[in-house]
């Protein structure tokens, strides 16, 4: 199946007329992912027999038109818990963890009939903007095999942009999901803070994380959400809105729909390519009816400090659980409980976990938690107020998502400051809590740029038809990479 | 050189809810170890805490109770330290916004006079696992007890002596188990105590330097514990020696502390709010809802007793010693016993019982209905009180009632004159030997014929109903 040419809505047809039925379009799916891989390494782990026999069951028992989303492929991040498939965060320390439990959004797309075909590739807990700092494997762009994926979600982006799989979830902690779309030209949304159930979602910063759609189109996007979003009573953050359907006045255009663009988001560091392809987005936009205004988020430069304390601390007590007790890896040879710990951590994490577990554990110290945690949780306040003033009178935000396109590999990996710059136009979002999400919108030097369109709080409907109008008048989805020889 | 004595404690008390604090695990006691658990009590990757809101009302119930200004806006805070019973490693606690604040208690104090001991605060949060050490070299982790709610109580440093401070610990554990909030069993370690000590010279401002024992479970240690370092103190001070800032542990067998290890500086749990559980708002409606839910207090019983029953101030003590216990007295006696009686059988027979047996109330099958049902029986007269301690020891032991039970083995005391006459009558005829004797005087006689009947009737004549009738007779013969 060539999901460079379909979407959902034309796979489900598809399925609900027999034209192939589920097993062949999953068997195509393998086909595709085992040729792509060994130029891409997007996968961590393959679910083919499990895969496969969901696939039979479902063509038993017959997709009907309202299932849409029944019999879809659907590759995972690997630091969202799958029960009886390997679960590694990309870490060493979940080496061959063999999880008893779904996360909440695993026991969704099943109740929707959507087929998980496997793993994707991440930063190590999520920590990272290039995929680099996986335990396991390098994944490359889909674009260029040369520059990095993006990260945290680089094996999601990259497998959807790649046309292995049509849809994968991601998760986004400061820019994890659109960040990676951005670099590989595909649509990555990260919605409200508790919006989407966690549970099962391995913590990194939990006022922060949050699981979102990768796919190559709008309304796909918009679909698969509303199949993952709802209160669960596992996750004390969901919200108990309800969820509304994200598709349904999609196509009613953007006339009147006022835009505001943040200068500060256009600043130095800012590529002139880029700046370039979002200038020519937001001209789009108001040939398409919007009304684009200039504001200022002045406290959005205090994003990325904010985010590196705050992140960081809670990502020091999430991670402590780690600790070759219960499960997992353990050091070998220890002596006693002290060895351990020390050494099961010191063997089973990374670099870049160390080196965020020591800074959240400094900013937690007794002596330096009023200066760092708490000056930090203040000032998200204010990074929040900054969002709620601009939204009392326009409906989206738009600006570049990205300051650069995808960079070559090694190019930032032993600059942690430059790496953590990469996320400084998403952050933001996350520290509010807003919804946000990347849309293609154009190439500089043959290489992805991405729309950033940011909404209010539960206002994912405007923001997909903002992105969807976007995407139809310019339809860069149409242009994809080559893979393997062939487009 | 005289000392004062300055005493804190801090008590860590299980809450009896149904279910664990963030987790749907059930919380029972001696249950095999680690299947009262799930995925997140074992601290699995990706789990969430849940709130059982339980923990919240117990938490207010026992605030309530302990007179303390209830927190409106609380969220729960981390705390972070690794060991294998945590298997977190962070404790979900609240430091910031302790559920209840500036409580108190009242205490008897040694001099006879009454004494608040303030209550600094109240928090709910979770108990860890345990850890068992074996002598294989191996440690091994029970995580049943993981995430039990529990509530800790930091007094104020009010407590002048050991005997303060055990006196404050029984009413505590009094409190506590009236609100309805513990079954508080010491002995299931649902109670413990951590206390910190310091002595000073009387009439110094500043506090002297503290030491502190920590997880006590039985009162008399605390009060021997707190004995020894009081002394031990003043003779380091004494002899020109500081005190340092230390962990010390009582030691059972000799009654001395044994230092465990010096305090260098504070430890630090890099305390942060939990960012998994939203702050929780509690109402004013909530909190008067909870207010009224509160069970009648110890105080509250003991005024009943004394006014309304008569009883003495021993016998209301005695009684409201435990909830069960008093619950139990107010049950018979609405079952329609005799209080002061119900109070005698209860605070002699059934509390000698308890304490040969080593058992509690609720594990013998001793009902209030039964006892009430006994009671009235050797009242009316339908049994001796010695048929009594009869029908008490079926009772206690078996779910036999009492009135059938009587009935059956024959033990209804005879009380009826018409019943009883012609059986002395028969009895006098077949001895007159015994009515010469007692025409002359020999009262010795009496005796011997009231044992006849009672031969006659297997042991089941009214003795009294006996007497009565056979003085007449014989008088009339």
């Amino acid at each position: 199946m060539n999901y460079f040419e379909n979407d959902l809505t034309t796979l489900h047809a598809g399925l609900v007329n027999k034209q192939f039925s589920v097993v062949e379009l999953v068997k195509e799916t393998f086909a595709t992912i085992k040729q792509r891989e060994p130029q891409l390494e997007a996968f961590l782990a393959l679910n083919e027999e499990a895969a496969l026999k969901q696939a039979a069951t479902l063509d038993e028992q017959g997709i009907a038109p309202d299932q849409l989303l029944a019999g879809i492929p659907v590759g995972i991040k690997d630091n969202i818990v799958t029960k009886g498939l390997t679960t590694t965060a990309a870490s060493k320390i979940l080496e061959n963890f063999n999880p008893i439990y779904d996360a909440t959004v695993m026991e969704k797309l099943a109740e929707a009939g959507m087929i998980n075909v496997g793993k994707l590739n991440l930063d190590e807990f999520a920590m990272g903007s290039s995929t680099e700092t996986s335990a396991f494997k390098q994944t490359k762009n889909a674009w260029d095999q040369t520059k990095v994926p993006g990260g945290s979600s680089g094996g999601p982006a990259v497998a959807v942009a790649a046309g292995e799989i049509p849809v994968a979830l991601g998760s986004d902690t400061g820019g994890s999901v659109r960040q990676p779309a951005t670099f590989n030209g595909v649509v990555g949304t990260k919605p409200t803070y508790g919006r989407v159930s966690r549970y099962g979602l391995i913590a990194f910063s939990s006022s922060l994380d949050e699981i979102g759609p990768i796919t190559r189109t709008v309304k796909d996007n918009a679909l698969v959400l509303g199949a993952i979003a709802g209160h669960d009573d596992h996750d004390l953050t969901t919200s108990s809105k309800e969820v509304p359907d994200f598709t349904a006045g999609i196509e009613d255009g953007v006339k009147g729909l006022r835009i505001a663009v943040p200068k500060e988001y256009f600043a130095a560091g800012v590529a002139d390519g880029v700046k370039d392809a979002i200038k020519q987005a937001l001209a789009e936009m108001e040939k398409l009816g919007a009304v684009v205004d200039e504001v200022s988020l002045p406290y959005s430069k205090y994003g990325v400090p904010i985010y590196y304390v705050q992140a960081c601390a809670e990502a020091s007590s999430n991670l402590q659980r780690y600790d070759g007790i219960r499960y997992g890896f353990r050091a070998k040879d220890v002596k006693n409980l002290e060895d351990v710990y020390v050494r099961t951590r010191t063997e089973g994490f990374g670099p870049e976990v160390k080196r965020r577990i020591m800074l959240g554990t400094y900013v937690l110290a007794a002596g330096s938690y009023d200066k760092f945690f708490k000056k930090a949780a203040q000032v998200r306040t204010l990074v929040c107020r900054d969002f709620a003033r601009v939204f009392k009178d326009h409906d989206v935000i738009m600006a570049p998502t990205t300051a650069t396109p995808a960079f070559s590999f090694g190019a930032k990996v032993d600059d942690p400051v430059a790496m953590y710059m990469n996320d400084v136009l998403t952050i933001p979002s996350n520290l509010a809590g807003l919804p946000g999400m990347s849309v293609p919108a154009g190439f500089v030097d043959g290489m992805p740029v991405g729309l950033h369109i940011i909404a209010n709080s539960f206002d994912e409907q405007t923001m997909y038809r903002a992105a969807y109008a976007y995407e139809q008048a310019t339809r860069f989805f149409e242009n994809v990479p080559a893979i393997g020889g062939q487009n | 050189m005289n000392f004062e004595t300055t005493i804190g404690l801090e008590v860590h008390i299980e809450m009896k809810t149904k279910s664990k604090a963030f987790s749907p695990a059930p919380v029972r006691f001696g249950q095999p170890q680690n299947t009262d658990t799930n995925v997140i009590d074992w601290g699995y990757p990706g789990v969430l805490p849940q709130l059982n809101r339980g923990i919240l009302e117990y938490g207010m119930r026992a605030a309530l109770a302990l007179n303390c200004e209830i927190t409106k806006d609380i969220h729960f805070d981390r705390k972070n330290y690794f060991y294998p019973d945590n298997p977190k490693a962070y404790q979900i606690t609240q430091s910031d916004t302790p559920l209840g604040r500036n409580g108190w208690l009242e205490i008897t104090a040694e001099d006879g006079s009454k004494k608040r001991i303030g209550i600094h605060e109240m928090h709910v949060e979770e108990d860890a696992g345990k850890n068992t050490h074996n002598p294989n070299g191996y440690s091994y982790v029970d995580l049943n007890r993981q995430g039990t709610p529990l509530i800790e109580i930091v007094s104020e440093p009010d407590i002048a002596s050991p005997e303060e401070a055990y006196r404050y610990l029984t009413r505590l554990r009094q409190i506590i188990m009236f609100s309805g909030v513990s079954d508080v069993k010491l002995e299931q370690g649902s109670m413990r105590t951590d206390v910190n000590i310091s002595i000073r010279p009387y009439g110094a401002t500043e506090y002297g330097t503290k030491t502190e024992m920590k997880n006590l479970n039985s009162f008399d240690h605390v009060r021997k514990g707190l004995e020894y370092e009081a002394n031990r103190q003043a003779q380091v001070l004494m002899s020109g020696g500081t005190i340092q800032s230390e962990t010390r542990r009582y030691d059972v067998p000799t009654g001395k502390t044994i230092l465990m290890r010096v305090k260098e500086g504070k430890d630090d749990y890099r305390y942060f709010p939990e960012p998994d559980i939203p702050p929780v708002h509690i109402s004013d409606e909530w909190i008067e809802e909870v207010r009224n839910s509160i069970p009648e207090m110890p105080d509250e019983r003991r005024k009943q007793y004394e006014n309304e029953f008569g009883l003495s101030e021993y016998d209301t003590d005695v009684l409201t010693q435990t909830k069960e216990m008093s619950d139990f007295f107010d049950a018979t006696v609405a079952h329609g016993a005799d209080p002061k009686l119900a109070a005698n059988w209860l605070m002699v027979e059934v509390n000698s019982y308890l304490n040969a047996q080593q058992v509690e109330l609720a594990d013998t099958a001793l009902t209030p209905e039964h006892l009430a049902t006994m009671i009235k029986m050797i009242q009316d007269e339908t049994i001796s009180g010695k048929i009594g301690k009869k029908v008490f020891k079926e009772i206690i032991k078996n779910d036999t009632e009492p009135q059938a039970w009587v009935e059956q083995k024959g033990m209804v005391q005879l009380s009826d004159p018409a019943k009883l006459q012609p059986i002395i009558d028969d009895v006098l005829d077949n001895n007159e030997q015994s009515i010469t004797d007692f025409k002359n005087g020999k009262d010795r006689a009496v005796g011997f014929l009231v044992g006849q009947i009672m031969k006659q009737t297997r042991g089941q004549a009214n003795p009294k109903v006996v007497n009565k009738l056979l003085m007449k007779s014989l008088n009339a013969r």
